[in-house]
């Protein structure tokens, strides 16, 4: 223990901690703007200077340690001046159009300038312009909003194993881009979107579909059908002032149909589905022979990454279709038939946590007979705004019931949210399919949690299944490595892109934090704890879907709708 | 050491084949007796035929002394002289090069200075006829075993050279650099032999001792920089040698690595043996490659003779060095961001703590020396810390090298003992400013430094001294200027230079020098089409000027952002009267500021010529040929190119009187 002085007030500091996690502990905010949360502190944005007693200069808090005896102020007259005059050269080179900023009021620069009080640009002088890259399906890029703080970089780089972008150029020059200053489009970037969820300000933000969406909803001559994630209705009512992890299941529905869509699906459906496809193809894998591990392929972005950086795994992958490219080749497949829908009528929409689920969509593995399975793909953020946009807050609606067939779920299906969610779901399917009997304990409490990997060892019938669950691509990244270089024992693995999974997808409210990572969670173990059926093949409309269409798992039309193939991509690098 | 003996000798060819296995075998404890008569060949106290030297440095081969080198040996050819050419380093003097001493066979050796290819042949003619034209002498070499010539004043009586205290310098431009056996002559690698038998914790008590300060510019005791380093517990640690010299007008690390390069290496065996280092990088700008060149030469010779690599000497030490080219960014001299660069990533520096010295290259503990620091470690070993210690000031001991530049009558380096006023570097040293002309101040430490007045330029060369009239000691660049010079316009070249060079990570120094530069930009442009509203950003600019300087000082990153507004900060203190002239009454007192001078021509002197009138790139000056010109005011640009043309000295610069200026700045202000 450290005893230390914080404005005025005496404090006990632990061993290490900087002196920025001191202050916090405290209770003192000391504003950031390049903190992040479990990586090394960078120092580049210098807000977090304070004064400490017998220092000559400013000290950056996020990366000093505490020392004995140190006195701290951390709103002292100078420090206050030095932060408000950085944010003051930073809005020197800063677009002044804050009306018509995608981060209007959910600017930390906006908001650092109005708690500083910023009245008066003192600094001007000559702006930077840049050219915004607009090449991506997922993520857009607007330089000169970007403020250098680098969190992109780091997250890309650190967590994502990615490193798509990187600092170009000297002094002023100096801004972000991608290899060579090309296009995000044709970089190694896999749209996770990690990068939007770490910006301050506005310079990453997703390719909007909104447009494409209300223009679809007014067209009389279409049929406007939508499905939610999983963690959706988790995570969206954090934009309505909700706590993090509240479901808000039944309202988002009716709030769905209100907006005009004719039929309203979750995609924890096809999630159900793509266990009793992914099940069954591990079993016949294991039965047979085939190539294990094997690796799931539900998040696009680990897809994109395997794809380029690990083309040697690409047997390894799964080869169903994602919950979300099942449901929009059964809508337009299915769906259509029972309907009397030419599938070209049908208007497909997907609310999904995830940026790259907009790339995966746009793939040209993912169209049948030209036609897009899936038409358009908006965040759980688009989906507010359009709520806010048609005046809809979702606590004035009452719940409803999704459409049947495809608005029928288990818990299994659901928990697909979560990372570890997928593992679960298929171990038990998978007892149940080999062994005809229900697992006595539906809980596998050892791929459940926010670990970066969690491995297990499962018994099944006499048969030692060993599995693994790895989310951030940094980790999957570790893990291939260490089979790359011999490790053997492992069957299965769940990949998620994203750390925590969907629930911390890059399309989730900005406020994604590890505190509100954890409610999500937790919201939804509650609804399995609860759930009335928490088994994948215990869903009756999946059973129907295979008498009446698909025949069975793994079998012609399944092949034919629900499964693909990837290849290596050639990638700057 | 037998072992280590080979066939192949010197790269300089000088025919030392077994001499370099002897010297050093006598380093252990071994040799042979002709050692001594070995060491007075080698050291050339006296020689059996003409020695030639030619002072190679990248400073004489920019003063053509590679067609000087030619032309010597053409002479040497055409009249079939038996002579020895030597190529040596670089002595200093940088105004007189290309430097030539001609050594002749019981005559002490003699300088002669602006050698330039056209002079070799009558130069040598008279030379080895024993005759030395007087007006290209620059001094002898004193000695005690020839003959000294009459009437030729010795070197070291030079002004240049008398009141300097050279240390570091002592080989450069006396020795060929490359030979290995004329370094060991000269008690080269003495030191290193002589510490590998001590404690390596007794070395870092024994630099301590000397009160050795970094030389790169920061000044941290190099003692004690090394016993963080040596009291750190790793398998593997890591010396920097940091030649990655950055400041305009700094240029003695090129000179020391280009003159001795094995003293650098020398020092860099030693350190890294205090610390306990056994891998070693010197980093180095790509722009250096003469100096990459021979310490590349001087690496292989040194591995060759077990003075480097596996088990140094047999002391069982190994020390590994690798060079390692820099791309030439300014900040790369800093150290975290140099350590970036040698790990292949982008330089830029990262919040200390923790510092290098416990996790640094590639997370080990690594300690980063400048080129100075490293090559004043052999000396300091060999004579012993109080040697040094005795010379310099109380917080600053032994000497330091400067490179004297700008406008004074002899450039170059030059290296003396701490504590001696500035105003003898320049004006005894220096010889005083050139043209008759008035001092005005001296730049000192680069980008980060400041300027030093008149009123100060007795100030004793100290670190603590300078630090109180804002300048600092920095690696040592030294840039004189005089009346002519424009501190509004010194200043607005390095916050160009700054701002240029950030590395763009933190906010304040890659903002906030912009936006000074943009300050000092507004001051001196002109008042052409300059607006009411550009008149006041001209005016808040400078009212918040001084507190954007001091947030920059206060919250910067590294030490390069934290110094970045020194230059600004000093000349506003010590020149405020120059920025007011500019601001209020829009006029360049030095006249260098050329948006706010205007010329006209003195229709006494104009003879007509026409000269200026095709000069101008603004079609601002009329007149018919053989009758006086005229510059219409309204279009002249001030870039002078008509002064410069002018034989007959008729294109003056308008002496605007004041009022006159500020009477106009108002009315336009109003307007």
């Amino acid at each position: 223990m450290l005893n230390i002085e914080i404005n005025g007030k005496p404090f006990e500091a632990k061993e290490g901690e900087t002196i920025l996690e001191a202050v916090r502990r405290a209770g003192v905010a000391v504003p950031t703007l390049c903190y992040l949360e479990g990586l090394a502190p960078t120092g580049a944005c210098r807000i977090c200077v304070v004064e400490v007693e017998g220092m000559p200069n400013l000290i950056p808090s996020c990366s000093y340690p505490v020392g004995n005896n140190m006195k701290i102020h951390t709103h002292s007259a100078r420090a206050v001046r030095a932060r408000k005059t950085i944010v003051e050269l930073l809005l020197a080179d800063h677009p002044d159009d804050c009306l018509y900023c995608v981060r209007n009021q959910k600017c930390d620069l906006q908001t650092l300038a109005a708690d500083l009080g910023v009245r008066d640009q003192r600094y001007g002088g000559e702006k930077s312009t840049w050219k915004e890259d607009l090449s991506s399906p997922s993520i857009l890029r607007d330089p000169n909003k970007c403020i250098l703080c680098g969190k992109c970089v780091r997250v890309c780089e650190e967590i994502q194993k990615v490193a798509a972008i990187d600092f170009i150029g000297r002094g002023s020059r100096t801004h972000i881009g991608t290899a060579f200053d090309e296009g995000l489009n044709v970089s190694s970037c896999i749209n996770c979107g990690q990068c939007i969820l770490a910006c301050p300000t506005g310079a990453l933000r997703e390719r909007t579909y909104i447009k494409e969406v209300v223009a679809a909803l007014s067209n009389p001559n279409l049929v406007p059908v939508v499905s939610h994630a999983p963690a959706i209705s988790v995570t969206l009512g954090e934009e309505f002032g909700l706590p993090a992890g509240t479901d808000v299941d039944g309202v988002m529905v009716a709030a769905l149909r209100a907006l005009g869509f004719k039929y309203v699906f979750d995609t924890s459906f096809t999630a159900d589905l793509t266990i009793m496809e992914e099940g069954s193809e591990l079993v016949h894998r294991v039965s047979n022979n085939g190539k294990l591990p094997m690796l799931t392929s539900c998040s696009p972005g680990w897809i994109k990454f395997v794809e380029e950086f690990y083309p040697d795994f690409i047997p390894n992958v799964s080869t169903c279709k994602s919950p979300q490219q099942m449901m929009g080749a059964i809508i337009k497949s299915f769906f259509a038939e029972r309907m009397k829908l030419d599938p070209k009528q049908i208007y497909s929409v997907s609310i999904m946590p995830c940026t790259a689920k907009k790339f995966e969509a746009s793939r040209p593995e993912m169209m049948n007979n030209d036609v897009p399975d899936i038409d358009a793909v908006l965040t759980t953020r688009e989906l507010a705004q359009l709520f806010r946009m048609r005046g809809m807050d979702l606590k004035n609606f009452q719940p409803e019931a999704a459409d049947t067939p495809f608005g029928e779920r288990t818990t299994a299906g659901k928990i697909f949210g979560a990372s570890g969610g997928v593992m679960e779901a298929a171990i038990r399917s998978a007892y149940f399919l080999i062994t005809k009997k229900e697992l006595g304990d539906l809980n596998v409490e050892a791929v459940r949690g926010l670990e970066g990997r969690k491995e297990a060892r499962v018994n099944i019938d006499g048969l030692d299944v060993g599995v693994a669950v790895v989310s951030g691509l940094g980790n999957a990244a570790k893990l291939l490595d260490e089979i790359r270089a011999g490790r053997n024992d492992l069957h299965f693995i769940e990949v998620m892109t994203c750390p925590g999974g969907c629930i911390a997808g890059g399309g989730q409210p900005l406020e994604t934090d590890k505190a509100a990572i954890r409610e999500r969670m937790k919201g939804l173990y509650k609804l399995d704890a609860e759930g009335p059926k928490r088994t994948s093949h215990s869903n009756e409309y999946v059973q129907r879907l295979y008498e009446e269409f698909l025949v069975k798992p793994l079998g012609e039309k399944s092949h034919h709708l629900l499964h693909t193939h990837y290849a290596k991509r050639e990638v700057m690098l | 050491m037998s072992d280590t003996k080979s066939k192949s000798g010197c790269a300089c060819g000088c025919g030392t084949d077994s001499v370099c296995a002897d010297f050093v075998a006598a380093l252990t404890g071994g040799g042979s007796a002709a050692l001594p008569e070995q060491q007075a060949k080698l050291r050339r106290e006296d020689v059996v035929k003409p020695v030639i030297y030619i002072g190679a440095g990248t400073c004489g081969l920019g003063a053509g002394a590679k067609k000087t080198i030619a032309a010597v040996k053409k002479y040497l050819d055409d009249k079939k002289v038996d002579a020895e050419i030597v190529e040596v380093g670089c002595i200093g003097m940088c105004s007189s090069e290309p430097l030539l001493d001609v050594q002749l066979p019981g005559q002490a050796r003699v300088s002669f200075m602006h050698v330039t290819g056209d002079k070799v042949e009558k130069l040598l003619d008279v030379v080895l006829a024993g005759t030395l034209p007087q007006d290209m002498v620059l001094g002898q070499f004193r000695s005690d075993k020839v003959k000294m010539w009459p009437d030729v004043a010795c070197l070291d009586e030079h002004p240049f050279f008398a009141q300097q205290t050279r240390w570091v310098l002592a080989q450069c431009g006396v020795t060929d650099p490359l030979s290995l056996a004329e370094y060991l002559a000269f008690d080269g690698y003495k030191a290193m032999a002589k510490v590998l038998k001590l404690n390596p914790e007794g070395v870092c008590d024994e630099m301590e001792k000397s009160g050795l300060r970094g030389r790169g510019g920061g000044g941290f005791p190099t003692g004690k920089k090394w016993k963080f380093a040596r009291a750190q517990e790793n398998e593997q640690k890591y010396l920097i040698c940091n030649a990655d010299e950055g400041d305009p007008g700094a240029f003695m690390d090129r000179a020391v690595i280009e003159s001795v390069p094995y003293r650098l290496l020398e020092g860099m065996v030693i350190a890294a043996y205090a610390i306990g280092a056994s891998k070693a990088y010197v980093y180095i700008r790509a722009e250096y490659p003469l100096a990459i060149e021979r310490l590349k030469v001087a690496i292989a010779e040194a591995t060759k003779y077990g003075l480097l690599g596996d088990n140094i000497l047999g002391s069982g030490f190994s020390l590994k060095i690798i060079i390692k080219m820099g791309a030439g960014a300014f900040v790369c001299g800093e150290e975290t961001a140099l350590i970036h660069s040698i790990e292949g990533r982008r330089g830029m520096p990262r919040p200390r703590p923790p510092f290098p010295a416990v996790k640094g290259l590639f997370g080990k503990p690594t300690i980063i020396n400048n080129v100075e620091t490293l090559a004043n470690v052999p000396p300091i070993m060999l004579a012993g810390a109080e040697k040094y210690a005795a010379l310099g000031t109380k917080g600053s001991k032994g000497t330091k090298v400067f490179a004297l530049s700008g406008k004074v009558n002899r450039t170059g380096l030059v290296e003396v003992a701490m504590g001696m006023p500035i105003s003898t570097i320049i004006y005894d040293i220096g010889g005083g400013i050139p043209n008759g002309k008035e001092f005005k101040a001296v730049q000192m430490g680069g980008p980060s430094g400041g300027c030093i007045p008149l009123q100060h330029v007795n100030i004793e060369v100290d670190y603590e001294s300078l630090k109180t009239v804002g300048a600092i000691m920095g690696s040592g660049g030294m840039v004189v200027m005089d009346e002519d010079n424009c501190m509004v316009d010194v200043a607005k070249f390095f916050m160009d230079f700054i701002q240029r060079e950030s590395c763009g990570k933190c906010i304040p120094c890659r903002e906030g020098t912009r936006r000074m530069l943009e300050i000092l930009q507004r001051a001196t442009r002109g008042r052409r089409n300059e607006t009411g509203v550009d008149a006041l950003e001209r005016f808040r600019g400078m009212v918040y000027l001084e507190r954007l300087a001091n947030v920059i000082k206060d919250t910067s990153l590294c030490g390069l952002g934290q110094t970045a507004p020194n230059p600004v900060l000093s000349t506003l203190r010590w020149f405020r009267d120059e920025y007011e002239a500019h601001i209020y009454e829009r006029r360049c007192p030095a006249g260098v500021c050329q948006e706010l001078r205007t010329f006209e021509i003195n229709q006494e002197f104009c003879k007509g010529c026409g000269l200026c009138l095709k000069r101008c790139p603004s079609g601002a000056i009329v007149g018919e040929l053989k009758k006086a010109h005229y510059i219409i005011a309204e279009k002249c640009i001030g870039c002078g190119s008509c002064v410069d043309v002018c034989k007959s000295g008729a294109v003056q610069l308008v002496e605007m009187a004041e009022d006159t200026i500020a009477a106009e700045a108002s009315a336009e202000a109003v307007s």
